[in-house]
C-alpha cells in the first residue's frame, strides 16, 4: 500500500472540509499534505484522522502541515497558554531576549503575523514584541 | 424506353465516378494512422474519421506536439476538417521544499522549549524526538514540528503516556 492510499481518508476529508491550496505529494516514501483549513476545528479533525490511521503518529511517513486561516481583520488575540504567562520577545525565536509578558487569558493586540510560528503583538501596557503563535487564539 | 435506360446508366455511372473521386473515411483514417505511427510523439493519439472530419484523441506530451499533430493530419488528402481533442497532462507537482537544518533546529528548539523531558535532534531534515510525553502534548508538538516543513519526524524514541 502506498502512503497515498494509506492516508486517502485523511486527504479526502481535507478536501471535503474545504481545505484550500491542498497539496498532496509523495516524496521518498513520505506523504506531504499541505493546505489551509478554514478553522481550527477542521485542523483538529484531520489530526484525529491521522491518529486513527497511524496511532501516536509514529510511522514517520506523513508530514501534515495544514495551517489555519486567520482573517486579516483579526486584531485581537487571546493568550491560550496552559496556565503560565506568555513571553514577548524582541525577535522571533526563543533565543531572543524577553521584552514583556502577557498573562494567561489576557487579550492582546495582534500587529502582524510575522511567520507561522511567531506573531508580532502588543499588550495593553504597550509592551511590543514577538510571541509564539501556538499560544495565541484569534478573537472573533 | 431506350432513352430512359441510357439515362439510367448515365446516372449510375456518374454516381459511381463521384463516389470514387471522394476518398473514403476508412482510407483517410488509415492514412492518418500511418502518419501517426511515423512519429513516436504521436504514439498515444488515436483517430476517428466521419464524413471527412478527423477527430484526434489521446494524450500528447506538450502543446507543441498538439499543434504538430494538427499540421500532420491537415496535410492528409481528404481531411475536410479537424477536431483536436488531444490532451496534455498537467505538469508534475513542484518538489516538496524541506527546511534547512539550521532554521529547522531553531524552530524545533522553540517548539520543545516548554515541554520538559523532551529532547530533539535534527539531521538532514529529519527531526528525532525522544523522551516521555503525554498524548496531548505530543499532538501539540507534532503540529508545531510539521508546520516547520521537516523531511520527516521520527518519534520512535518517545514514551507516550
Amino acid at each position: 500500500m502506498t502512503v497515498q492510499e494509506k492516508y486517502r481518508s485523511l486527504t479526502d476529508a481535507a478536501a471535503a472540509a474545504g481545505v484550500t491550496n491542498l497539496q498532496v505529494r509523495d516524496q521518498d516514501g513520505v506523504l506531504y499534505v499541505d493546505g489551509t483549513a478554514p478553522n481550527g476545528a477542521v485542523k483538529d479533525q484531520l489530526w484525529k484522522i491521522y491518529d486513527s490511521i497511524d496511532p501516536n503518529y509514529l510511522s514517520g511517513d506523513l508530514v501534515l502541515d495544514v495551517k489555519v486561516s486567520v482573517d486579516a481583520s483579526v486584531t485581537k488575540v487571546k493568550v491560550t497558554t496552559e496556565k503560565s504567562n506568555l513571553n514577548i520577545r524582541k525577535g522571533p525565536g526563543t533565543d531572543q531576549p524577553i521584552v514583556g509578558k502577557a498573562a494567561h487569558g489576557e487579550i492582546i493586540t495582534l500587529i502582524s503575523q510575522a511567520s507561522e510560528q511567531w506573531w508580532l503583538v502588543r499588550t495593553d501596557d504597550g509592551e511590543e514584541g514577538y510571541a509564539y503563535a501556538q499560544y495565541l487564539t484569534p478573537e472573533a | 424506353m431506350k432513352l430512359s435506360k441510357v439515362l439510367f446508366a448515365l446516372v449510375i455511372a456518374t454516381t459511381v465516378s463521384f463516389v470514387s473521386c471522394k476518398p473514403k473515411d476508412s482510407d483517410i483514417q488509415a492514412a492518418i494512422e500511418k502518419a501517426l505511427t511515423a512519429n513516436p510523439d504521436f504514439a498515444k493519439a488515436t483517430v476517428a474519421v466521419a464524413d471527412g472530419v478527423a477527430t484526434i484523441s489521446g494524450e500528447v506530451k506538450d502543446d507543441a506536439t498538439k499543434t504538430a499533430i494538427e499540421t500532420a493530419v491537415k496535410a492528409i488528402k481528404g481531411v475536410k476538417s479537424f477536431v483536436n481533442n488531444t490532451t496534455v497532462p498537467p505538469p508534475p507537482p513542484a518538489p516538496v521544499v524541506i527546511t534547512q537544518d539550521d532554521p529547522l533546529t531553531q524552530g524545533v528548539k522553540d517548539a520543545i522549549k516548554d515541554i520538559p523531558g523532551i529532547t530533539a535532534t535534527v539531521e538532514d531534515g529529519v527531526v528525532k524526538v525522544a523522551g516521555t510525553i503525554s498524548k496531548d502534548k505530543w499532538t501539540m508538538l507534532r503540529k508545531a514540528i510539521d508546520a516547520l516543513s521537516p523531511k520527516k519526524v521520527d518519534g520512535t524514541g518517545l514514551t507516550i503516556k
